[in-house]
């Protein structure tokens, strides 16, 4: 018990001691603090890991909260195969982002703070894997969200870190609005918020139905949708994808952490794990899988055209989360939590890769003004190049793995299945492109900086590469344990682990169909990869033509489809006007200035009124006094 | 007097409070050998302990009714409010030793005060007759106006102490003349006696009757600071050393609800229609007037007097519900303010230095960039007072509330959590005083390790009872097992 409960208070007691002793005491030693905290639970998750691979899924509650009637709330630990993984995906990365993160925040001022939050950040992601009940995953949904606030607005005096954390946070807000009803639905529905006694008693439910503005809606379906609102919100999916773009303003090492090993992925997990219920409602998963797949291609088209280094790749995570959602909505649990896995390695390495090449450029972010740094910085160039090999599918790598799985998934759930499967293709192609252009405009050809930057250029310090190397290794390995049976008897090892709590994805294909659906993706990954190479290295003058003989394409995408436009067009411009020229036109100011001002003034003179009665002389406060009692008295005996 | 229903055995049932007495005196004695004023400390302290194991004792003898001719009980209830008492004089005194030389008045007389006060609150949570309830009243009362006026040099500790004194007496003379009142009556001054004769005598219309107890809700609510009898709370509270504020805004408080709940429960329990009736408007105008004057408040002391008087109107709910449950939330909610609130005053304390009030509110400006973690635990107190969960203060008010729901008072909720959420604009605005704004200059903290230890356990027991509230809650509900 206390091995499933140090999990999460490591990272919390790390912050705890940086936070209170970090600006006075420890200073630039926090992460003698922070970074065996994260170790420990890294260990603590391999040894959990291995006690739930012998067949010890643990459902613990610790105690009961609150205890009131029939509302109670269970502070517990749900540790099944999901749990598991999700915890050797959370600490690992994090364990490598923190040990980064000791070269690349050197010298911040910000420094213990720093590693105070991204402990925070650890520990509400961790009690959010490890909830056995909805109320406290709502708990860690809710701290994530704050932590990820703090962190992007990490460098707040920068207007622009400013306004990107404060974006996340009310991006999310919307979100997580659809999610607590959720909650509180599935509280209503089902008079519990355990896991084990909600998912137990789904049948009893099934085909009931609620009204919502006259009509007859499932109720499971209501549940899922609200539920899901919520990952769509923390998972960056279209239309509330607008905040994670703008986040790479946080310190690299945040990017990193929300991208790949917390945050974004929390949307993918809760899915997974409410999967008794999405199961029981076809149409939830159809907008599941169609948000997905849009979101994948609509994502990936905007990566292409981009110039900055941490945009590009910020856009890659918006459309690989795409994959994962179309995984779930056709069913395949376990195929989106084997992406999620491979995903976090190559994706927290793409990151931190990025970042130290930003380093190197002291914070030169624009990918055009790059070129040649394969030279300076062997270690950088040759995880980066492994990521993106990973990312683009090439066959042996973890990308190829999951996202191949993904491709034979879509491929075999019906005909809606095959469109979002084509939608699917078109991306990986995109993914292809657009990854090898970062590397060949990054890291090949010749310097395109001033002397200056090029002076300085230099490899990161090894607290930065070695991370790397780790991460490479797992952008490799990853995903060996989730071979198709196709190529190996019992390769799908991750499958089989996570069945018991996800199930068996459905749907069927003969053999040459997989191979041809492999083999197609293996191809495609290929031509992005060799377009980019004709594009960027061979015939440079290349982009320019294409650019200018599609000019609104290229505009389309490169404004990234004018969604961040539309939305101060449609939402927070008519905010601004209705608050700004309606009310204060309109009004004259006096209505706005009455709801919101005129509350706290009402309620401030009231208070300054009420503090004129203690006039401090005596006789006053024993007339009132006396007068208290008179009033009562006249109230209950003359007047009754 | 029947000497033969004397029985020399019922003594034991006072050994607490003779201990506690007698470790007064020992320090009266002490203080004119003594140089070191800490030993006097010391004394109390010792003499606290060895009174709170008696108690201990007592209770695992389990036994429970009441002696010396049903006056004097020893129930779960009065053990309860027993414990909030000790905590309420151990966590003073371990405030009080670095601040009192700082204010230059360690006199011994300050600790044996103290253990006296602490003496007549114990007598009245165990008191079972108005005459008692009324020497156990006046030995903590009287106790407390010199305590708050023991700052001789300062004159508003003086006016504070006149203030409180006169009015004290001046509410004094209502309960008695409901004591006198109720006596003429039933024939009786025994709060089980009071209620059979109620019934044999026929008195629920009787208006005389129903005017005793409405000088009992003045009399008692002038301890508890409800409005309109709280006048003296704010001038007092900010006169007194802020050692003594955090010792009366919490001990006489609980010491009154309890008197409050026992003899409403026990004597007028038939007449809860009318007692209620009038307690209702009471604990609004409470809320009302604690929370919404907090907010003019610019002195940090200030601010917590009213927002003493705001808790009592949302413990008093406990009171109004008349279920035994509700009795459970308010002893809950006593213990629960013990903790945060001498917490929030601790840190007040360790502001003060020489020649620095730290009084005022802008002397908070800036206050986590200097002074990281004693703004850090003020957060949590000021996070407890406004009932942020996962703080104790929220399942205080949790639990009071959920308690008048089930009474039926779901309007009176409703008012109760919507002047909780206008309280937290000035417990919120200490906090962002510390977080928001720039340090003015270098505060000096005023720390020892006896205050180290009081904030520890105040800070350590309002987390602790948040998170893991289920024991604290069994426990209050078991002590009412007897009542």
């Amino acid at each position: 018990m206390l091995k499933y409960t140090l999990i999460p208070l490591l990272p919390l007691i790390a912050f705890v001691i940086n936070i209170l002793f970090g600006r006075n005491y420890i200073k630039d030693k926090a992460h003698w603090i922070a970074v065996p905290a994260v170790l420990g639970s890294f260990v603590l998750s391999v040894s959990v890991f291995m006690d739930v691979y012998a067949g010890n899924v643990i459902n613990l509650n610790l105690y009961t909260w609150i205890v009131s009637g029939n509302f109670n709330v269970p502070i517990g630990f749900l540790i099944d195969q999901l749990t598991a993984t999700m915890l050797i995906v959370v600490t690992s990365i994090s364990s490598l982002i923190f040990i980064y993160s000791i070269g690349y925040m050197h010298g911040d001022k910000g420094y213990h703070r720093f590693f105070a939050y991204l402990s925070l950040f650890v520990f509400s992601m961790l009690i959010l894997v490890m909830a056995n009940n909805f109320l406290l995953l709502y708990f860690g949904w809710e701290a994530v969200g704050l932590c990820s606030y703090f962190l992007i607005g990490f460098w707040f005096e920068k207007k622009s870190a400013a306004d990107a954390g404060k974006k996340a946070f009310i991006v999310n807000r919307f979100g997580d609005f659809g999610f607590g009803l959720g909650v509180i639905l599935v509280f209503l529905t089902f008079g519990s918020l355990e896991y084990v006694e909600v998912f137990a008693n789904t049948g009893s439910v099934l085909g009931q139905t609620m009204n919502i503005l006259g009509y007859e809606v499932d109720t499971i379906t209501v549940i899922c949708l609200l539920l899901f609102c919520g990952a769509v919100g923390k998972s960056a999916q279209v239309p509330l994808h607008v905040w994670l773009p703008d986040a790479m303003e946080g310190p690299t090492p945040v990017s990193a952490l929300i991208h790949a090993a917390t945050m974004v992925t929390a949307g993918v997990f809760m899915v997974a794990r409410c999967s008794p219920l999405f199961n029981l409602s076809p149409d939830a998963m159809t907008v599941v899988a169609v948000v997905g797949g849009i979101t994948a291609i609509f994502a990936a088209s905007i990566g292409l055209v981009q110039n900055d280094i941490k945009r590009i790749i910020a856009y890659s995570t918006v459309s690989q989360l795409g994959y994962m959602f179309l995984a779930l909505g056709m069913g395949a649990y376990t195929t989106a939590i084997f992406h999620l896995y491979t995903h976090a390695y190559f994706k927290a390495l793409l990151f931190l890769g990025s970042g130290s090449v930003i380093h190197a450029l002291h914070n030169e972010m624009n990918i055009q003004k790059m070129g040649g740094l394969k030279k300076y910085m062997p270690v950088t160039y040759w995880t980066f190049l492994i990521a993106s090999l990973s990312i683009s599918g090439i066959p042996g790598l973890a990308g190829f793995f999951s996202k191949d799985e993904i491709l034979w998934r879509a491929y075999t759930g019906g005909d809606l299945g095959k469109f979002l499967w084509v939608l699917a293709i078109v991306s990986a192609f995109m993914t292809a492109f657009y990854s090898f252009r970062l590397i060949y405009l990054t890291f090949h050809g010749k310097f395109r900086g001033t002397h200056e930057q090029e002076h300085h250029l230099h490899e990161s310090p090894p607290v930065m590469t070695i991370p790397l190397i780790f991460l490479a290794l797992g952008a490799v390995g990853a995903g060996w344990v989730g071979i198709p049976p196709l190529l190996m008897d019992h390769g799908d090892k991750i499958g089989e682990f996570l069945a018991p709590v996800l199930g068996h994805p459905k749907g069927e294909g003969t053999h040459s169909e997989e191979l041809f659906v492999m083999g197609l993706s293996v191809l495609i990954g290929l031509a992005g990869i060799f377009t980019a190479f004709i594009m960027y290295l061979k015939k440079t003058d290349l982009p320019y033509k294409v650019g200018s003989a599609f000019q609104p394409v290229y505009k389309l995408l490169y404004n990234k489809y004018w969604v961040d436009e539309l939305y101060y067009k449609t939402i927070v411009k008519p905010a601004l006007i209705a608050s700004d020229k309606i009310f204060l036109g309109f009004f004259d100011g006096r209505l706005i200035e009455g709801v919101v001002n005129g509350i706290p003034n009402l309620i401030g003179s009231l208070g300054q009124r009420l503090r004129k009665i203690q006039t401090g002389v005596l006789s006053h406060y024993g007339i009132i006094m006396a007068l208290g009692a008179l009033v009562i008295i006249g109230v209950m005996i003359f007047i009754k | 007097m029947i000497l033969s229903d004397f029985n020399l055995l019922s003594i034991r049932v006072l050994v607490p409070e003779i201990i506690l007495i007698c470790s007064a005196l020992i320090i009266l004695l002490l203080n004119l050998v003594v140089k070191r004023k800490e030993t006097l400390a010391f004394t109390g302290l010792v003499g606290t302990l060895v009174s709170a194991y008696s108690s201990f004792k007592l209770y695992a003898l389990s036994l429970s009714g009441s002696e010396f001719m049903g006056m004097f009980a020893f129930d779960g209830y009065s053990i309860f409010f027993k414990f909030i008492f000790y905590i309420n004089i151990v966590l003073t005194i371990f405030i009080s030793i670095r601040y009192i030389s700082i204010e230059m008045a360690s006199f011994g007389e300050y600790y044996a005060l103290l253990l006296f006060a602490t003496s007549g609150m114990m007598i009245m949570a165990s008191a079972t007759d108005l005459m008692v309830i009324y020497l156990g009243l006046e030995l903590m009362a009287l106790s407390t106006y010199i305590l708050t006026g023991i700052l001789r040099k300062q004159v508003r500790s003086g006016e504070a102490a006149i203030k409180y004194f006169l009015l004290g007496a001046f509410s004094s003379a209502f309960l008695l003349y409901g004591i006198s009142l109720t006596y003429g009556l039933t024939g009786t001054t025994n709060l089980k006696e009071i209620a059979v004769a109620m019934e044999t005598l026929n008195l629920l219309g009787s208006p005389v009757f129903l005017l005793g107890l409405i000088f009992f809700i003045v009399a008692f609510g002038f301890k508890i600071a409800l409005v309109p009898f709280h006048m003296w709370a704010p001038d007092a509270y900010e006169g007194a050393p802020t050692s003594i504020t955090a010792f009366m805004s919490v001990g006489p408080k609980a010491a009154g609800f309890a008197v409050l709940g026992r003899v409403f429960f026990e004597a007028f329990g038939s007449m809860h229609v009318q007692w209620s009736s009038i307690l209702i408007p009471l604990s609004v105008l409470t809320m009302l007037v604690g929370s919404v004057t907090a907010i003019a408040q610019t002195n940090i002391k200030r601010m917590l007097a009213y927002s003493s008087i705001a808790h009592a109107g949302y413990a008093l709910l406990g009171i109004i519900t008349g279920t035994s449950e509700g009795l459970s939330s308010m002893m809950n909610y006593m213990l629960i303010y013990a903790f945060m609130n001498i917490g929030a005053f601790a840190v007040v304390i360790m502001l003060r230095s020489e020649g620095f009030m730290g009084e005022e509110l802008s002397d908070y400006e800036g206050l986590a960039k200097t002074r990281p973690v004693a703004s850090s635990l003020m957060l949590i107190f000021m996070f407890s007072l406004t009932g942020i969960p996962p703080t104790a203060g929220f399942i205080a008010k949790f639990y009071i509330f959920m308690s008048a729901i089930n009474a039926g008072y779901t309007y009176l909720v409703i008012i109760a959590v919507i002047f909780s959420a206008v309280s937290a604009f000035f417990y919120l605005r200490v906090v962002m005083y510390m977080y928001m704004k720039e340090p003015k200059a270098e505060v000096v903290l005023s720390t020892s390790t006896a205050m180290n230890i009081a904030l520890t356990v105040t800070v350590v027991s309002t987390l602790v009872i948040g998170v893991f509230p289920s024991a604290l809650i069994e426990l209050a509900r078991m002590s009412l097992s007897g009542f």
